[in-house]
């Protein structure tokens, strides 16, 4: 962090000063918040990728099962109806619809299946021998199919969580390692510079002062200079004899008479 | 993200797989083809004589082309004869799924899901 180099490019005026410390909360608050989203993100995350593992191998066992069924089926009527079941599909019975589901401001998709009615393709197979199977066959698999789409949405939800998550981590880093530390900066400097211009201001000042009493302090010497003058030659006008005796020594310059008492 | 907009009108599934899984799958009802011009089936039976162009062209129809799938289910033995083109699928929609069939037991290592999970929690 050098102080000089990553901070804004602004004018270091106390207008700017007073943008930068609302831009430094703006930011703080927006960290904190982005911080509390990206937590419930991936505790939720979490909890999916549980989820997931579960159904993944609760899929394993679904199809197994399936495929033994399948294998009875097959033996029952007595040949591979893979052929004709392929030819007869036409239209979907099983399908599935999308809602979402908003998880701290995002979108998560879940997958819902449902039976359409009155449309079954397969009403003459196993219509010699092995209905009862085929039947079962077709249960079994739709259930399958089931557990299939629930683990398809946790997926979705997953692929979509995972970049969210990302995206989220990213700009908390952003604000906490470069917008933070930046706008600090950039208010140090401000701070600085306007120490700086409040040093050179109180100097000036101080100057000025200094000056103007050098100033005064000639002009009243002068003043005094010239009164002093003024009251001399007044003297030397009235009394310049005075001057002579002056103030008699008292002392010792004349003989005192004796006190007798 | 765009992908959010398009899932209304996705309401099919579609499989890629050997004969067994296609045909059970079929059975419980997802079997669909689109009306009579182009008429596409919405699943592909895979066995060894399918080559690996077949199965991704198939690959890419359901998963970018078709707008009406939300679920692509894929064998995992399949899924692993073109690996790098189901690892390099991100989007969300629609959803490609992994499932065991029956000759090739399910094996969560290969999975590109799973894998994934297990690379976010430093497995």
């Amino acid at each position: 962090m050098s102080g000089a180099a990553d901070r804004e490019a602004v004018f270091p005026t106390r207008q700017s000063l007073g943008l930068m410390k609302a831009k430094l909360k703006g930011a703080e608050t927006g960290h904190s918040l982005l911080k509390r989203k990206s937590e419930a993100l991936t505790k939720r995350f979490r909890e999916i990728t549980r989820r997931i593992d579960e159904a993944k191998r609760k899929m394993g066992r679904v199809m197994q099962i399936a495929s033994l069924s399948l294998a009875e089926v097959t033996y029952a009527v007595g040949g591979n109806i893979g052929y004709q079941i392929q030819e007869s599909a036409k239209s979907a019975r099983f399908r599935i619809r999308a809602k979402q589901e908003n998880v701290s401001g995002v979108l998560l998709p879940a997958f819902e299946s449902y039976l359409t009615e009155g449309n079954n393709d397969f009403a003459m197979t196993g219509l010699g021998k092995g209905g009862q199977q085929v039947q079962r066959c077709r249960e079994t698999y739709a259930r399958a199919v089931e557990a299939l789409v629930e683990l398809a949405s946790l997926q979705t939800a997953f692929v979509i969580l995972d970049e969210v998550i990302k995206v989220v981590n990213r700009r908390v880093n952003a604000i906490e390692h470069v917008i933070i530390p930046r706008t600090e900066n950039t208010i140090k400097y401000i701070n600085s510079e306007l120490d700086e211009l409040d040093r050179e201001e109180f100097y000036r000042l101080k100057k000025v002062a200094n000056k103007k009493q050098r100033d005064n302090a000639a002009l009243d010497a002068e003043m005094k200079q010239k009164r002093e003058d003024a009251a001399e030659r007044d003297q030397e006008n009235q009394a310049p004899e005075v001057d002579n005796t002056g103030p008699s020594d008292i002392l010792g310059a004349e003989e005192d008479e004796d006190v007798i008492f | 993200m765009a992908s959010q907009a398009d899932y209304k009108d996705r309401q099919f599934l579609a499989v890629i797989g050997d004969e067994d899984s296609v045909t059970g799958l079929l059975l419980a009802g997802i079997g669909h083809v689109t009306a009579a011009p182009d008429s596409q089936k919405n699943f592909l039976v895979v066995d060894n004589k399918t080559d690996n162009a077949a199965i991704e062209a198939a690959f890419e129809r359901f998963t970018t082309q078709r707008k009406d799938i939300g679920i692509v289910l894929i064998n995992q033995h399949v899924a692993e004869r073109i690996r790098h083109r189901v690892d390099t699928y991100t989007a969300a929609f629609p959803a490609v799924l992994e499932i065991p069939s029956k000759d090739h037991p399910y094996d969560p290592e290969k999975d590109s899901v799973l894998r994934r999970v297990r690379r976010l929690f430093g497995e």
